[in-house]
This record gives structure tokens, C-alpha cells and sequence, in this order.
């Protein structure tokens, strides 16, 4: 199979054009010893046999669609409107570029536009830009401003040992050239105001995650004024589905808001393409990493969208761009424009007040259960943490294996003091007979 | 043609989906600490019925040019055909709503796709070992620098500062250098388009961490000397990164791992067809060496239990000895592997070759086309693009810029690739791909003939172009100047 279009005859008015005997004298700049190595790959297959070959790799998995999946931790099963797949199906939306001419790209640039507008609403903040690889990477640049906003004279970070474990690792690799000292989250029990008193004018920047990785809710107001009295800067991390209900960082002084866009209408995917969300105020935007869409007029003044701030950017800036990414998750951010839009002011309230209901209500049923305990030391959203009386990797081989179940989020793995704890996740595809399937299947394990 | 903004559509109480009731004894909202309670009137997103969202989307997709609509020889892009299988493979319902953290024995399916692909992508680079998780090229390019960092660190080499790089390189080069924290050393371009030897020995020294090269180079043309440049590079004890944003020029034809290649970044969104979806998602897996091997993010995927006859191995998730740490959360952009998966499976390695084969084919025969009527700042055989000059001295007031948007008016074309790379005035860099017939190619050069043409006769057509768009030459100055980011009110909680 090819998409070639050429035939034979092409091929030979093309090379006659050219004035060379065959293709393979175009590629007389290339060392003979290593020309043409012959690729020792499987040999092709028809459209049907290719897709048969990837039904059968797709079917070899568990996954949301015919299991019922109580795991979150940073990427989340919500329901996502038809809308939006057809949407960015759309071949106009789908095969064209980044939108560097903008004539021919208002379509791209609009939305674009429409997204850094709605993220903005949503976080309470002044401006957003296209996005990020996915939430961790946001976290990444915003400590990157920071460093920058201060030019790197302060070079300490508070990171909450509640931030999403994950995203922790990625800020320390991407960091690794620039000596900071990344620091707070290595008492892994510790609540966002206990880091407080690490404050200092050193400090940089602050890290706090909304709602947490163990779904808690903690107050910002008092966290956001210790750490301008300290004169650094606050980074929220947060879902946005949860500030369908939640009071938006934006209003406590937040300096800037990153989070995972996946809960906007992304399918889980096993991890990608997400996008990661970045909103800060206008004072940062100059340092700020990634594109941004502006408004403007043509000739005629007739309004319309530009890339625009590309002075920051590395196509201009090279090695003193205020970032190195280029590519984003545009199709990604496109598919969360039309899932705000189509969801709108009442969808997404509705959608995160079905989360908190249901998952308290799951909360409160496997407490009943002998041998759990849900803990309770914060207010939560849709994930808590339940202590569970077997290892939290034999509950879940058993939930999958017997009941067809994803269990929860062993937090084990990153929190040592948490071993035998399991974080999980309702969302509003769970509904109240999936719930009453795991808490059966729970009593059932022991 | 504009579209108004989506709150401009908006009316209060309009709902665009429907959503289930809680359907469970409810909760109390006050045990939220005072205050968190979101009040609805700022939540600020638009209220629009489902019919609405459609028509908006669609009036707005229609004001793009893609290459759905039509040729998009955007240089250095590589906008082939991103074939609609694809598509379909990667919303199969066990790939899309597979969680990433799900239990590894669960994910079977994913875990064996991602090993093969990585197995794929070493064959066809000539590395040992390869990573899927960089998001995109810049993202692999930032990868490879910090493993390279990490390499001469873990030898106690702390003197080593410098990344060499041609003038010629993409921007994000130097960039993904800086944030590595190295410092980067431009190097000249020779008078036939290749890196420049004499400077290249001159700067390399046992401060330099190692050279980042594109080959074929942004000119799109192959580095003549590449077996010197590599040894040079490693008898100073250097490494040599290959930006493979023009891979799709070589593939079947040479491995740069064979050429000695340390590290080198793919790009699934150029080379393997995944859509570019106006700006992304890429994905940007990265190949090395056996020097590099154990410095690669982690997890890999690895087989973590051989398989015995019938049964398959179990593929699980493994760490790299000395890994740089992590780059993203979970496992990469998935979606795209599974396209990519898609599409190597489809060619094989014939097809593979076929498709380089034909993206250099259509490269020198558009150039052939046009070379007699723009200049060309380096006359030779070309890879898979090429650049040209967008001036005339007898034309003095018509700039690339007009070229380019006076081609939107000839046709469905984009325009080429504007004023990079840096090294050429004027620059336009065409890239035309295997996926366009010899028809759409004559019908392109018969255009950029035409405007040649009216550059010098009249060339106020071109200074007013494009005529024929939604929208005409937008105020790029203005837009930077009133920075207009946002149509919302700014909440009072921002005072």
C-alpha cells in the first residue's frame, strides 16, 4: 500500500524534467557504504489486514469502555459529547498547521483565540496561552517563568508533597540544568500551609495542586497571602472540571493556574495527546512560554486573529527564547474549546456537582465496608483515599480479573507511609449501580 | 466572511447537552472550607445550544487552509496525506479509553504495540534503544541534550559547556540548549550549503558537549561531508545529535545511526503522518546510542518475561540505569503512536523507501520547474525540499511576504515556509512531499510563474495580497501593541 500518487509515466517525464537517469542518482550525496541498508521491518499489509491487526492489540486491553473504572489520579473517564470528536475530525481542523499565515488560518486562530478566553473564565486569570504538551510540562514552564521573573536571583521552590507525583519528576528533569533546589515534598504527610513556614526570599515560587493528588480540597486564600508576604510567586495546579464547583484560583491572588485539559473532552488514550493548560496574570505574559493568539485588524478593518508576543518564541529568539516548544496540543485545545462550549456554564456545573455527589456517596459506602477506611482529614472533590486490608495491587488484580473492575490508584508506589492506601476516582459515568458493583465487589475480596 | 465568538452566541440559560442527576443521597457543599463554593455567575462559559456548537465550528473550519484542501508545501513541515485509517485505528475503544495507569498486565495490548514501535524506530534510525516519550521534536530534542549533559557529567566531565550548532539549524535548537543550561556556538555554512569544516575543527575542543545537526540540512540538502563532521565531533570527545525534522527525505535510504549519530529525535507528525491539527499534538521519540542507552527517560517499555511458544511475553514498564528522570506524565502521546504503528505497517520497509524516494523525486522536479525564474542560493540536487530566493533586483519593492500571499489568491495553496532559514534572503523553503500528484505540481509552478510575472509588471497585485482570503493582511503590529488576548471582563477579583 502506498499513497503515491505517481505512475509510471510521471516518474519518467519527472526524472526526463530533472535531467537524472533514475531516483536513486538524487541520493548520490549520501555515503555509499551506507545507501539504501535495506530495513529489516515486517512487509506491508492491506488497509483491512492492518486494521484487523490493530483490533486485535486494542482488544488485548481492559479499559473504560467495557470495564467499569474508578481510577483518576491526573487522567479522567468524563463524558465527552459527540460534538467534539466530530469536531476535530473535521479535516480543516485535523491536516492543517500551526496557523503562521493568518489569512488562510482564521479558523484555527479563532478557536485558539476562544480557548485562552474560556481557560481564562475558568481559572479566573488574565491571560492563557495555546497550551502545553500536557499538565506536567505546563508545571514545568511555570517554574520556568518564575526563575526567569526573578532572573534567577531566588532559587528555591515549595513543592506540596500532594502534587500529582508525576509532574513533581518532570519539573526536577526538566530543571536539572539550572541548580535549583526543589524542596518541601519530601515529608510526604505534609499539607500546603505546613510548607509555609519554608517561605523565604529565596523562594521563587510556590506549588500547591487544587484539588490535590489525593483529591483534597485545602483553602488558598491564607496560602496565596503567606507566600506574597514572602514576596515569591503561587502556581496552581488545578482541575478544571473541579472549578465547575470550586472557587477558582484566580480569586485567592493566584500567580499563575497550569493543569491538565484532559477532563475537557480528551479521551484517556493511555496518556496522550492531552494538553496542558497555562493562565497567569498580564504582568507575566512577556515571560511567559508558548503561543498566543491576539486580536487585531486587516486593511480594511475588518477584525481578525495573529499569533502575536513571537519576539518570546524560539523561531525568533533562539537561544534566549523564554521556551524551546514549538509543536503544542492544538488539535487537543480544540477539542476542549468545543467541550466548554457545548458543555457551557450549566454543563460543566452540573457535571462536577454529579462527580462530588456521587463520589461522596461511594466514600461513604466503602467506609461501611469491614476493613476500609475512606480518611477524611481533608474536604475532597471526586477521589479519595480509602485504607484497604490486602495489598492494593492483589485488590485490583481481583476487582479486574473477577468483577471486570479498574480499580483505584495505588499510592504506595510514591507515598511510603501509604502503603495499602488506594486512591479513587468517581466521576459521572459512574453511575449509583457501578457503585454499588464495587462496594459488592470490595465485600466480596474482604 | 467572519464568525462571530462563540459568547457572542451566548444567551443566558441556553444548555448544549444533557447531563444525568446525581441519582445518590447528596452531599453537603458545606463541608467545603468557607468560600470555595464557585458562585455561578463567574463561571464565565458560554450558554449555546448543541446546533449552535456545530455551526460555529464548522463556519470557523472552513476559514483554514489544510491539506484536506488542498497543497501545503510549508518547508521543513512535511505535510503529506495523514491517511484517515489512522484516524480510525487510533479511536479503536481499547487504545482511546485505556487509562495510563491502569495495571501493566491490563494494557497488554498498548504495552506490545509500544515495544514494537520502539523496535521499528531503531531499525529504521540505526539506534539501539528508543524512547516514545518526547510530546514533539522540541520536547525530543530537549531529551537528547539533557542525556548528552548527563553523559559527560556521569564520566566527571564538568568542563564540557558548549553545544555547536550550524546557522542553518531550527530555532528550537539553541532553545532546547539554553534550557538545558549549556551555551550554544553558531557555526557557518560553507559556500555549497554544508556545515563549515575549518570552523567546526576550530570549535571543537574538550569544552564541547557535542554537535546538533539537521541532515538533510534546513537547504534541504545533504551535509556533503558528514563522515568528517561526526569524526570530528567525537575525537573531541563529543556527542552528535541529529534533528530529524527532515527524516522523511532518508528513510530506506540511510540510517543516522550508520553515519555514527549518537542521539537523534523522529518526528511522528512529519515523517509518519500524524495530522498537525493546526499546531499539534506531534510526538518526538528519540534514538541513541549505545553511549546514550542507559541515560534515556524513563519508564521504556520493555518485555519484563520472556514469552514460551504460543504465549506472548509480558511487556512491562522499565527504567533506565542512569535515567535522565522523567519528561511528561504517563506514557507519551500514545494516540499517536498508534497512528504511527499504523502507518509503518501499511508501507513496510519497500514503502517506507518508496515514500522517500518519491518526496525527493517531487522535490527536484518542482525545483527543476523553478530554478530558471527564482534564484537559488545553492545550486545543487535537492532531498525532499529546497529553498529559494523571493526578490529580484529588477523587482525591488516585492518581497517573499508577497510572494507568499499572493499565492493564496492563485489557488489551494499555502504558502511556502517564509524567511527561514536565516542564511537565505528572502527565503522561501518549498517542501512539496510524496503524497502530490505531478499534476497539483505543475499547476503550483505554473503559479509561482505567474506571480514571478506580475512582480514585474505589476506588482501592486502583490503588495495588496492576498485578495481573495476571509480576511486581508492582518496588523501584526497592533496585535503586539494592544495585546487583545482574552474577549472577557477581567473578574474584579484580579484588582
Amino acid at each position: 500500500m502506498s499513497y503515491i500518487p505517481h505512475t509510471n509515466a510521471d516518474r519518467k517525464a519527472m526524472l526526463a524534467a530533472i535531467g537524472a537517469k533514475s531516483v536513486e542518482e538524487l541520493f548520490h550525496d549520501i555515503p555509499a557504504s551506507v545507501r539504501f541498508p535495506g530495513l529489516d521491518l515486517p512487509g506491508p499489509l492491506s488497509e483491512p489486514e492492518t486494521l484487523r491487526e490493530l483490533q486485535d492489540l486494542a482488544e488485548a486491553n481492559g479499559h473504560a469502555d467495557n470495564s467499569l473504572c474508578f481510577l483518576g489520579a491526573g487522567a479522567y473517564n468524563h463524558f465527552i459529547p459527540s460534538v467534539v470528536n466530530h469536531t476535530i475530525l473535521r479535516g480543516e481542523f485535523l491536516t492543517a498547521y500551526t496557523p503562521y499565515q493568518p489569512e488562510v488560518s482564521q479558523g484555527t486562530l479563532q478557536v485558539i483565540y476562544e480557548y485562552q478566553s474560556m481557560i481564562c473564565a475558568l481559572t479566573g486569570m488574565e491571560v492563557a496561552n495555546a497550551s502545553h504538551y500536557d499538565g506536567a510540562t505546563s508545571l514545568a514552564e511555570a517554574v520556568i517563568l518564575a526563575l526567569n521573573h526573578f532572573k534567577l536571583k531566588r532559587r528555591k521552590v515549595l513543592m506540596c508533597p500532594r502534587v500529582h507525583p508525576q509532574y513533581r519528576a518532570v519539573v526536577r528533569t526538566y530543571t536539572q540544568g539550572m541548580g535549583l533546589n526543589i524542596t518541601g515534598d519530601d515529608e510526604s504527610d505534609l499539607l500546603a500551609k505546613d510548607l509555609l513556614p519554608l517561605l523565604d526570599a529565596d523562594t521563587a515560587l510556590f506549588v500547591v495542586q487544587y484539588p490535590n493528588f489525593f483529591g483534597g480540597i485545602e483553602n488558598l486564600k491564607p496560602i496565596a497571602d503567606a507566600v506574597h508576604a514572602a514576596g515569591a510567586l503561587l502556581c496552581v495546579v488545578a482541575n478544571p472540571v473541579a472549578l465547575g464547583l470550586l472557587t477558582p484560583p484566580g480569586a485567592f491572588g493566584a500567580d499563575i493556574v497550569v493543569g491538565e485539559g484532559q477532563p475537557l473532552g480528551v479521551p484517556l488514550s493511555y496518556g496522550g495527546p492531552y494538553l496542558g493548560f497555562f493562565a497567569t496574570k498580564k504582568d507575566y505574559v512577556r515571560k511567559m512560554a508558548g503561543r498566543l493568539v491576539g486580536e487585531t485588524t486587516d486593511a480594511n478593518g475588518k477584525k481578525g486573529y495573529v499569533l502575536t508576543l513571537a519576539t518570546r518564541e524560539q523561531h525568533i529568539r533562539r537561544d534566549k527564547a523564554t521556551s524551546n516548544i514549538c509543536t503544542n496540543q492544538g488539535l487537543m485545545a480544540v477539542a476542549a474549546t468545543v467541550y466548554m462550549s457545548v458543555m457551557g456554564k450549566q454543563g460543566l456545573r452540573r457535571a462536577a456537582e454529579v462527580c462530588y455527589h456521587r463520589a461522596h456517596y461511594a466514600a461513604s459506602r466503602i467506609a461501611e465496608i469491614d476493613g476500609y477506611t475512606v480518611l477524611r482529614d481533608q474536604p475532597f472533590f471526586h477521589e479519595f483515599v480509602v485504607q484497604c486490608p490486602r495489598p492494593i495491587s492483589d485488590i485490583n488484580a481481583d476487582l479486574f480479573n473477577e468483577h471486570g473492575i479498574i480499580g483505584g490508584y495505588d499510592l504506595g508506589q510514591d507515598y511510603a507511609h501509604l502503603d495499602g492506601h488506594m486512591l479513587l476516582c468517581v466521576t459521572e459515568l459512574n453511575t449509583p449501580d457501578d457503585i454499588e458493583e464495587l462496594v459488592e465487589a470490595l465485600e466480596h475480596l474482604g | 466572511m467572519t464568525e462571530p465568538l462563540i459568547y457572542e452566541l451566548s444567551s443566558p440559560g441556553r444548555v448544549g447537552v444533557s447531563l444525568p442527576e446525581p441519582d445518590v443521597p447528596l452531599a453537603s457543599l458545606a463541608d467545603l472550607p468557607a468560600g470555595l463554593v464557585r458562585d455561578l455567575d463567574t463561571l464565565d462559559l458560554p450558554e449555546v445550544s448543541q446546533l449552535d456548537v456545530v455551526r460555529h465550528f464548522n463556519h470557523l473550519s472552513i476559514l483554514n487552509h489544510s491539506i484536506d484542501r488542498g497543497f501545503y508545501p510549508l518547508g521543513s513541515c512535511t505535510m503529506k496525506y495523514n491517511p484517515r485509517l489512522n484516524e480510525d485505528t487510533a479511536r479503536l475503544p481499547g487504545f482511546a479509553f485505556s487509562h495510563p495507569l491502569q495495571d501493566p498486565g491490563t494494557a497488554q495490548g498498548n504495552l506490545a504495540l509500544m515495544y514494537q514501535l520502539q523496535e521499528w524506530l531503531k531499525e529504521i534510525g540505526g539506534f539501539v534503544a528508543v524512547t516514545l516519550q518526547p510530546a514533539a521534536g522540541a520536547h525530543g530534542e530537549f531529551t537528547g541534550i539533557l542525556m548528552m549533559r548527563a553523559y559527560h557529567l556521569d564520566k566527571g566531565d564538568t568542563a564540557r559547556k558548549k553545544i555547536l550548532i550550524p546557522n542553518s539549524a531550527h530555532g528550537t535548537n539553541p532553545a532546547s540548549t539554553t534550557m538545558s543550561g549549556l551555551e550554544v556556538v553558531e557555526l557557518p555554512s560553507d559556500e555549497r550549503g554544508n556545515i563549515d569544516l575549518e570552523a567546526l575543527r576550530k570549535a571543537c575542543g574538550p569544552d564541547v558537549v557535542g554537535l546538533m545537526i539537521t541532515n538533510p540540512n534546513t537547504l534541504g540538502l545533504f551535509e556533503e561531508h558528514i563522515e568528517q563532521v561526526v569524526k570530528l565531533v567525537h575525537d573531541c570527545g563529543g556527542l552528535v545529535y541529529g534533528d530529524g525534522a527532515n527524516m522523511n527525505a532518508i528513510v530506506g535510504v540511510v540510517r543516522p545511526g550508520d553515519l555514527g549519530f549518537d542521539v537523534m529525535h523522529y518526528n511522528l507528525h512529519k515523517t509518519f503522518s500524524t495530522p498537525h491539527g493546526g499546531g499539534g499534538p506531534g510526538s518526538g521519540p528519540v534514538g541513541v546510542s549505545e553511549r546514550l542507552k542507559d541515560f534515556l527517560p524513563a519508564p521504556l517499555i520493555g518485555i519484563v518475561e520472556e514469552g514460551d511458544g504460543d504465549e506472548p511475553p509480558l511487556y512491562g514498564f522499565v527504567t533506565p540505569r542512569k535515567t535522565i528522570g522523567r519528561m511528561k506524565a504517563f506514557n507519551g502521546q500514545f494516540g499517536m503512536h498508534v497512528r504511527a504503528y499504523t502507518y509503518i505497517r501499511v508501507h513496510g520497509a519497500s514503502g517506507l523507501r518508496e515514500n522517500s524516494e518519491a518526496a525527493v523525486l517531487n522535490a527536484n522536479y518542482l525545483l527543476a520547474k523553478l530554478k530558471g525564474t527564482y534564484q537559488l542560493a545553492y545550486d545543487r540536487v535537492c532531498m525532499h525540499e529546497f529553498v529559494l530566493e523571493g526578490h529580484w533586483a529588477d523587482a525591488p519593492e516585492v518581497h517573499a511576504l508577497d510572494i507568499s500571499k499572493r499565492l493564496m489568491d492563485m489557488g489551494p495553496y499555502h504558502p511556502p515556509t517564509n524567511y527561514f532559514p536565516l542564511i537565505v534572503k528572502e527565503a522561501l523553503m518549498i517542501e512539496p512531499t510524496e503524497t502530490e500528484s505531478k499534476e497539483m505540481l505543475d499547476a503550483f509552478a505554473d503559479a509561482m510563474l505567474k506571480i514571478a510575472e506580475e512582480a514585474h509588471t505589476t506588482p501592486q497585485i502583490l503588495k495588496g495580497a492576498p485578495h481573495t482570503t476571509p480576511v486581508g493582511r492582518l496588523d501584526e503590529v497592533k496585535a503586539a501593541k494592544e495585546l487583545v488576548l482574552c474577549c472577557r471582563p477581567i473578574p474584579e477579583w484580579a484588582e
